[in-house]
């Protein structure tokens, strides 16, 4: 599997998912 | 005595703004201006007078960033760091940026200065720097998105967490 890291729009797309679960995880376990 | 958190704050954003402001600059414009420039002969003048002076102002500031954030949470910061109730938000962000900091000092600059020549380094090391720099670098511009998300928790936020 290619790293998602190698291109732009991968390391983009991987923050993007990134800040969805963290958020979830604030929201639903740590606030 | 509210003025130290606000020149905290001032200091933290005018910081932070350079710090990711070069870490973007980097990954959207440096990575590929170098592969053309190697391909046409010109890349000297990017790893020579560019890069270095960008590395400079970029390692800086992630440091200024740092304690500048450390001096506006004060007694928030364990708080913040332990992810107490109310604080987590704060925490994730602090934490991304804890860890980004860490990249920058402990991968990026000490494999950077053998890319750039400033340290001994045979080919084949050279070749293995650039990968690492190169994944630590990327690493951290996926890690701003959401330490930018949690670190601007304002108003706004309470909305988007339903508080």
């Amino acid at each position: 599997m290619k790293n998602p890291l190698d291109s732009l729009w991968g390391t983009v797309i991987s923050g993007l998912v990134l800040t969805v679960i963290l958020y979830e995880i604030v929201k639903n376990y740590l606030n | 005595m509210e003025l130290v958190p606000a020149l905290a704050r001032w200091l933290h954003l005018l910081a932070g703004v350079m710090w990711i402001g070069l870490l973007y600059y980097f990954n959207f414009v440096q990575a590929d201006a170098m592969k053309a420039a190697t391909a046409d002969g010109t890349a000297a003048g990017i790893s020579k007078h560019v890069a270095p002076r960008a590395l400079f102002y970029f390692r800086w500031a992630a440091v200024v960033t740092w304690l500048a954030g450390a001096t506006l949470l004060g007694s928030q910061f364990v708080p913040a760091f332990t992810l107490s109730k109310g604080m987590a938000g704060i925490g994730i962000g602090a934490w991304l940026g804890t860890i980004m900091l860490l990249n920058v000092w402990g991968i990026i600059w000490p494999n950077q200065k053998k890319i750039l020549g400033l340290k001994p380094a045979t080919d084949e090391e050279k070749a293995k720097a650039r990968r690492a720099a190169f994944l630590a670098s990327r690493t951290n511009t996926m890690l701003s998105m959401p330490m930018l998300f949690f670190m601007a928790g304002g108003w706004s936020h309470r909305a988007i967490f339903g508080m």
